[in-house]
């Protein structure tokens, strides 16, 4: 069994401790906003926050998250800097197929955590490691800029 | 696919859709709608396609795949806009299979080749105008009055006397009324909705909360999860499998061989992958242990230096003497789809009937496909279309649908069957690769007068399983981009040879075969002006005299771009414009290549002449996301074999274009009043071009063979 603490709640999940976060959050925890897109740790979709900070969620072992803050997308919500790039999500109809927005929008939320006034340079940084098949990346851009601005303006 | 290709088809496909007649008609609910239906009262049901609940709310339901093209959204307007909805109250339902949702193009219920909007453009604005002729009449009843002194505004029924009723007052009684036998569309300056800007996506908050469910998302009790050991070479068998190990991987339950190879079944996703990465197999690998790419590039152009059979012949290009005459052989490389969401299924096999969910292009074909994989009826396979995480294509192949279904006979549970990153990578169903040997003239004065081209691929036609190539001989992939070339040329030759190195399953892909013609033409061409000595922009533009609209695309997206005025230092323009899936785009890329060769693409200028439009704001998109997946490919995508083996198999080799590579896209439309074109696929093939005549600037340098990186 291990112990964590997803999105504020405890919880024990029967796993062996080498299975990848990912897996135990959408297998076990049937918490699907968290996507699989390589496995590799190349395309950012499975992207979670651990005590804040992003991590790719499909090469880090469960047992790496023990006894630390799980956030995915389903909780971001809770936090300034998620609602905030949510929000500018919605406004911007930045999503085409969908399907790697959840990682997306956990990297920019922890962009913007860090950093409230991300430049084209920090965006770029902070967003390369998360990959759109859509092209989605100029909404992507203007969304954090979005949000940015209101997380200032807050 | 076009349209015309589709109508081979669909002779095939007629009976599995008159079999899949009399299915239910509501199928799988998004999160939205859910929510919808239980809190709306009881609905009444003015069609297939249209329901209006007591508290306003008005669902279309849309047989059609939503894979972020955003037809969810466009579907929607066409019924709104008739109806003279309020749009604030619309809302979408993913529809289940049934022929009244068959795509008018195809014949069949399906979603690809750009049609959705071509097909569905009438038929979805009169089933608003319908149900809006029949709450006009439940008004008229209740009053006692004259239909014709009632009009319609936002959802409401509006007497001339300043009487009202809500669609969701009449919804009820004007379901019972006989729906009228004809209705008279709007003229499109009455359009509200339909080529207005501003009309939000109606998945947008779904998918930025994760609520939005995939088929990977699908969990069912009892589920078990499987991933396959597919032979490592096309056309491989299982000879021998060791499959203890992995049976003693915690979590796994069996090990199943089935045709396509060795199947591991497990509690969860990663115990499968254990489980596979512990099984020894011993592979006959076939005839293809040698296959090359080198070996296929040969074969290809021997086959283009032959020559095949002719597509279209004009003039006398034999006989053609030009003054000057330029010849070339290009080539483009195997391409996979690499849809975000790996490729998957869901399927549940009971007794005498199936049930699959899946992100799926082609739900009614599969309910016929299944129905013989299962050995049911085909009005007992129930599919859900859930949305798709990309498409491009891919996903109207049924391998995982067949997959899953195959697996959950044998298992007796539900299965979800899914692909590694690695696994669709190595897939197959590939863009096919081609090689194509071009010749081109030019008179004194510099005015293009021949033009061949001899193209030899493999046939997609023959590898889909539901066309034939034609009695000519022609596939209509193998050369469309290049056969329909618009430049007015009087000696003009196109021959196709039918070449399958490898036996290879190939597929369609994003564009189809415009995706490596049009880079086989438009580069073409450019080094014919060039050879000309003239503007490689005023060269095509002097040959488009018949083509008002090709040349109207090109001229607005050469303004725009301002076209031979100056640039920044090291930074050139390439111009290309291409016709596909009825609609016409040309793009001007502003490339600089760097000391070491690397092209960086900085700005991109799209001009798209797609008729009228439902959803500027998505067509802009579209174009926008048909460009940096052509551009994609057009820097780095290349599938290539060595001993028979694939060579890439994930991100890291398979490259794809990321946020620091993306270029600024401006898209403009051009204002047209003609019947809509496509447009998921249309922005998709110039870029390739346009990119490598801008490096051709540059650097003087001609890529004759995709991808441009090599």
């Amino acid at each position: 069994m291990v112990s964590l603490v997803v999105n504020g709640k405890a919880r024990e999940v029967d796993a062996a401790p080498d299975t990848p976060l990912l897996w135990v959050l959408r297998d076990s925890l049937h918490l699907t906003g968290t996507k699989f897109g390589c496995g590799i740790a190349q395309c950012g979709a499975c992207t979670v926050h651990l005590d804040g900070q992003p991590v790719r969620s499909c090469s880090m072992p469960v047992s790496a998250a023990a006894g630390k803050k799980v956030t995915t997308i389903e909780g971001i919500g809770a936090t300034r800097a998620g609602k905030a790039v949510q929000a500018a999500w919605i406004m911007n109809d930045v999503p085409q197929c969908g399907y790697c927005q959840s990682g997306q929008i956990m990297s920019a939320s922890a962009l913007l955590a860090r950093n409230r006034a991300p430049t084209d340079a920090d965006i770029d940084e902070a967003m390369s490691g998360n990959v759109c098949r859509c092209g989605t990346y100029n909404q992507i851009r203007a969304a954090i800029k979005d949000a940015a601005a209101n997380v200032k303006g807050a | 696919m076009g349209a015309e290709q589709m109508n081979i088809s669909r002779r095939e496909f007629l009976k599995t859709s008159a079999m899949a007649g009399g299915g239910l008609v509501i199928g799988f609910t998004l999160p939205g709608a859910t929510r919808l239906a239980q809190g709306a009262g009881k609905e009444a049901r003015m069609s297939a396609y249209l329901r209006i609940a007591p508290n306003n709310e008005i669902t279309v339901v849309c047989g059609l795949s939503e894979m972020g093209q955003g037809v969810h959204t466009a579907i929607p307007m066409l019924v709104a806009e008739e109806l003279d909805a309020d749009w604030s109250r619309v809302r979408v339902e993913q529809a289940g299979v049934d022929q009244a949702f068959a795509n008018p193009i195809f014949g069949m219920q399906a979603t690809g080749g750009s049609t959705s909007v071509r097909g569905h453009w009438e038929p979805m604005r009169k089933a608003g105008a319908t149900a809006r002729a029949m709450l006009i009449a439940a008004a008229a009843q209740t009053w006692k009055a004259d239909a014709a002194d009632c009009r319609t505004e936002r959802g409401v029924v509006i007497h001339k006397s300043g009487r009202k009723l809500s669609y969701g007052q009449l919804a009820e009684k004007a379901a019972q009324l006989k729906p009228p036998a004809e209705v008279k569309l709007k003229d499109p300056s009455q359009f509200t909705l339909l080529g207005k800007s501003g009309t939000k996506r109606l998945d947008s908050a779904a998918k930025s909360t994760g609520r939005a469910k995939f088929g990977m998302d699908v969990y069912l009790p009892g589920m078990l999860t499987a991933v396959i050991a597919y032979p490592p070479v096309p056309g491989g068998k299982v000879a021998s499998v060791n499959d203890a190990k992995a049976k003693a991987v915690p979590g796994v339950r069996q090990v199943l061989q089935i045709p396509s190879g060795v199947a591991v079944l497990a509690d969860g996703y990663w115990a499968a992958k254990l489980g596979r990465d512990a099984l020894e197999i011993q592979w006959d690998h076939g005839a293809n242990a040698s296959l090359s790419s080198e070996g296929i590039s040969k074969t290809l152009s021997a086959g283009a230096a032959a020559g095949g059979a002719v597509g279209r012949n004009e003039g006398d290009a034999k006989a053609a003497t030009p003054a000057k005459k330029i010849e070339a052989e290009y080539e483009a490389p195997y391409l996979s789809h690499s849809c975000m969401e790996p490729l998957n299924c869901t399927a549940w096999v009971r007794e005498g009937e199936v049930e699959i969910w899946a992100g799926t292009q082609s739900q009614g074909p599969a309910q016929g496909i299944l129905a013989q994989v299962a050995g049911v009826v085909p009005g007992k396979v129930k599919v859900n279309t859930m949305y798709l995480g990309g498409g491009f294509g891919r996903r109207f192949a049924p391998d995982p649908i067949i997959g899953a279904t195959v697996l959950s006979k044998i298992a007796g549970k539900p299965v979800k069957l899914v692909y590694s990153r690695e696994d669709d990578t190595r897939g197959y169903f590939y863009r096919p690769a081609s090689v194509t040997r071009m010749t081109g003239g030019v008179d004194e004065s510099g005015r293009a007068t021949l033009f061949t081209a001899s193209v030899a691929s493999p046939s997609i036609m023959e590898g889909s399983h539901f066309m034939k190539l034609p009695p000519d001989g022609v596939d209509e992939f193998g050369v469309e981009g290049i056969r329909d070339c618009p430049y007015d040329i009087p000696n003009l030759h196109i021959e196709y040879s039918r070449q399958e190195p490898g036996g290879l399953q190939v597929w369609f892909w994003r564009s189809v075969g415009h995706s490596q013609n049009s880079f086989f033409l438009e580069s073409f061409i450019d080094e014919l002006a060039h050879a000309a000595g003239k503007d490689p922009y005023e060269f095509r533009r002097s040959l488009l005299g018949k083509q008002p609209r090709c040349r109207g695309a090109l001229e607005l997206a050469a303004e725009k771009a301002g076209w031979g005025k100056p640039l920044p230092a090291g930074v050139h323009r390439g111009i290309a414009v291409v016709f596909s899936f009825g609609s016409w785009c040309a793009q001007v890329a502003e490339v600089s290549v760097g000391p070491d060769g690397t092209p960086k693409v900085h700005r991109v200028v799209a001009a798209v002449d797609c008729g009228m439009t439902v959803n500027p704001d998505i067509v802009r998109r579209q174009i926008e996301s048909a460009v940096a997946y052509g551009l994609t490919a057009a820097l780095y995508g290349k599938i290539t074999f060595k001993d028979g083996r694939v060579e890439q198999s994930n991100f890291h080799d398979y490259r794809m274009l990321r946020m620091s590579e993306m270029p600024k896209v401006e898209v403009h439309i051009v204002p047209s009043k003609e019947a809509p074109g496509g447009i998921g696929e249309p922005g998709t093939p110039p870029i390739a071009p346009a990119v490598a005549n801008a490096i051709f600037a540059a650097t003087g340098k001609r890529i004759r063979k995709l991808p441009l990186l090599g």
